[in-house]
């Protein structure tokens, strides 16, 4: 069941009134453009104990991404090929806006968009994670954990989970003659195989503009707002409108057109931040 | 008959169509329907109708209303409409109440209908009721019928001419409440049987020409089969 | 679930697994006032989709405290029956129920006229009886039917169809064969009096060029199933116009 949400930030009127003035100008209340984003921070192997992990600052927005894995079953319909799960969680201590207990629509959401994104794109290369074919297979947990909420989630988790996927290495394993497989934490030596590096744009619409990568507060007073996955051939891997409100077809093509120039400014800290130029 | 055209929500009105709120609003300047409505552009100004209406409450509307619970100090009723009314119990029993020696159940229980007045109503608390004025109270006979809120003004008819015939064609009587619910009172079942069906009649036909005539004719041939002078 | 190894979806013709041409919908049935208990209600099939719809209200939230002093909570359940798939789908709400329901709900927080009915609920319960793909968008369909028939006043009504590339060409309206081997599944739900998109996503991979070839496919169709819609609430009326 969803619920039109009845615990919203409050964001004062005269708040309001200085962010759509400013739009008017071409401003933002973060003094950058309609189409940059806020200064990116991407860094890696911040969790020793993770196989991968990374924390990425968007403004003040944090978020920090574990990933863990373990030798599993494959799927049925594909025996051959490794597990991905992701799940996010909005930390309580993230925001008053956060409580404690299972995810909500919103953490689900999150989760299930950047998921897609990866798995539509077979981002990381799941057929070479299995170890023996139809029996065992790598699963891999990817983790989302958001630290501090200042709005445009979705951006920063996109990155920072292909950021601990490229960081990730697998464990050293032994295959027992019974087929059980014994894990070796101690040591990681195989990097995970990665295809294809995927991130997000968040397009808010307020009033009759498009700004990429709002803010708390622009999101609060956004119309709605369009998350936009790319890969870094310009393709399109991935949308969710996400918020009530509604787009014409102009707003929603003209997003898209926004967003594939700004993911380049991500795709960048990425780079940086991975040193992994493939 | 392109006079009178059924319209579905999001359809463009005339601009100087005769509306109310929410039934039509203006989107970009433009007067759109956001029910569906009947457009009537036989007069001199062009008329929207809902033929789907949601009750809600208004300063002196009387209305029928069911007890839903019994408080402490009033009761609960439900008036058909998305805001249940509140009724003192000081008001009820017209003398001061108290508490600890008076049982509400008493009085009115749940399942009970009562004639009712709005004395106060803005959306931000529950409409108030009052019983203070003549012919209000619990009704204690007849039979309740429910029909659309927005059928009401045909039930009624035009200067009351629906109700009139219905009344000398059945000899019951007849109370409509605005807030679609009808008390009637027959002098035995046939007759009841007989009001229900044409009142059922007019509910479906609602928004179609020539219908006082078309329930007369009914009635008499439902009298005739049945039997009923 | 449904994943056609080795069938060709599209053949030499250009027809689908099911005879259809690339943008063409499956047979479409829309009814209105199905059910006794509800405000409104309507069942739309697309093929052998089927969905039931129920609104209730605007009425008093069950918990007060969810109330909203300046408009009215719209609450959303969109429900897949166990039955309704290949496979038992437990009754327990899943992942994707959980997003599609909010997803479906923002389809019509600007639709549904709330601020007129502060402190009320409205519910929109959706049933999906049998799925065989684009269960979401006819659940769109269905719940603009439904909030019609219940009388719920609406700046527009919206439908909703969904768009995917099955080897290497667009299609409209995919089935569950389609969009199990399918290369991308682009759901939409529009409001073509107010020219909206109230309902958008994209899983898989489209190009620049087929986002927007796909999109117009979509608001094409659209235009056709609110046509649809508003046949089918006043043929309510009209079957019992005087002859």
């Amino acid at each position: 069941m969803s619920l039109t949400p009845f615990k919203v930030p409050i964001v004062p009127e005269l708040r309001k009134s200085t962010i759509l003035s400013l739009l008017a100008k071409g401003l933002r209340t973060s003094e950058r453009d309609l189409v940059t984003p806020r200064i990116v921070k991407v860094k890696t192997g911040v969790i020793e104990r993770a196989e991968g992990s990374a924390q990425v600052e968007l403004g003040n927005t944090k978020v920090l991404v574990g990933v863990k894995t373990d030798v599993g079953a494959p799927f049925r319909d594909t025996p051959d090929e490794g597990v991905i799960t992701v799940n996010a969680e909005l930390v309580p201590l993230a925001s008053p806006l956060f409580e404690p207990g299972p995810p909500d629509e919103n953490a689900i959401e999150l989760a299930r968009v950047i998921d897609r994104s990866i798995r539509e794109t077979n981002a990381v290369d799941r057929k070479s994670l299995a170890i023996i074919p139809g029996s065992k297979v790598w699963v891999i947990h990817v983790d989302i954990y958001v630290l501090d909420h200042d709005g445009n989630l979705f951006d920063a988790s996109m990155l920072a989970t292909m950021a601990a996927l490229m960081n990730t290495m697998l464990p050293d394993y032994e295959e027992l003659e019974t087929g059980e497989i014994i894990l070796d934490r101690s040591k990681k030596t195989t990097p995970l195989k990665i295809n294809k590096k995927v991130l997000t744009v968040n397009i808010a619409k307020i009033g009759d503009y498009l700004v990429v990568d709002p803010d708390l507060d622009e999101e609060t007073v956004a119309d709605t707002r369009i998350v936009v996955a790319y890969d870094e051939e310009g393709n399109i891997v991935g949308i969710q409108k996400s918020g009530p409100g509604a787009m014409s077809r102009e707003e929603v093509l003209k997003a898209v057109d926004i967003g594939r120039e700004a993911v380049k400014i991500y795709f960048k800290s990425l780079e940086e931040a991975t040193g992994r130029a493939e | 008959m392109a006079q009178r055209t059924i319209v579905t929500p999001g359809d463009k009105l005339p601009g100087d169509v005769e509306a109310k709120e929410p039934y039509v609003v203006e989107i970009n300047g433009v007067k759109v329907a956001t029910t569906i409505g009947l457009l009537d552009t036989s007069g001199e100004k062009p008329v929207y109708i809902p033929l789907q209406s949601i009750y809600v409450p208004k300063k002196g509307d009387v209305v029928i209303g069911l007890v839903q619970s019994v408080g402490v100090v009033n009761w609960t009723l439900d008036i058909n409409s998305p805001y249940n009314g509140v009724l003192p119990a000081s008001d009820f029993l017209g003398r001061p109440y108290n508490p600890a020696t008076d049982d509400l159940s008493q009085y009115l229980q749940v399942g009970d209908y009562v004639k009712v007045k709005i004395v106060a109503f803005d959306r931000t608390r529950n409409p108030l009721l009052t019983v203070q004025d003549k012919g209000l109270g619990k009704i204690v006979d007849g039979k309740i019928l429910e029909v659309q809120p927005s059928k009401i003004p045909r039930i009624i008819g035009k200067k009351r001419s629906m109700l009139e015939m219905l009344k000398k064609e059945t000899g019951c009587e007849i109370f409509v409440a605005v807030n679609g619910r009808i008390h009637v009172k027959c002098p035995d079942e046939d007759r009841e049987t007989i009001l229900i069906l044409a009142i059922k009649m007019i509910e479906r036909q609602a928004h179609t020409t020539g219908l006082t005539a078309r329930v007369q004719g009914y009635i008499e041939e439902l009298k005739k089969v049945k039997g009923v002078e | 679930m449904g994943k056609a190894v080795g069938v060709k979806l599209i053949d030499e013709y250009g027809r689908r697994h099911d005879g259809r041409l690339p943008d063409q919908m499956r047979p479409v049935r829309m009814r209105i006032n199905v059910l006794e208990n509800a405000d409104g209600s309507a069942l739309v099939e697309y093929g052998r989709t089927r969905i039931l719809a129920a609104v209730y209200g605007p009425r008093e939230p069950v918990q007060k405290f969810m109330a909203l002093p300046d408009r009215a909570l719209l609450r959303v359940r969109y429900h897949m029956a166990p039955f309704s798939t290949e496979e038992r789908k437990s009754p327990a709400p899943s992942r994707r129920e959980i997003e599609l329901s909010k997803v479906i709900r923002e389809a019509f927080e600007d639709i549904i006229l709330v601020k007129y009915f502060p402190r009320t609920a409205i519910d929109i319960f959706l049933e999906v009886l049998q799925a065989d793909g684009g269960t979401r968008t006819a659940a769109v369909t269905a719940a603009s039917l439904a909030l019609a028939n219940a009388g719920i006043p609406m700046k527009a009504l919206v439908a909703g169809v969904a768009v995917g590339k099955i080897e290497g060409q667009l299609v409209l309206d995919v089935d569950e064969i389609e969009d199990g081997s399918g290369e991308a599944d682009m759901p939409v739900a529009y409001a073509p009096d107010i020219e909206k998109i109230t309902l958008f996503q994209l899983n898989g991979v489209l190009t620049r060029e087929e986002l927007e070839k796909g999109l117009d496919m979509a608001l094409s169709a659209i235009r056709e199933l609110v046509e649809l819609e508003k046949r089918t609430l006043k043929e309510e009326y009209v079957s019992t116009e005087e002859v």
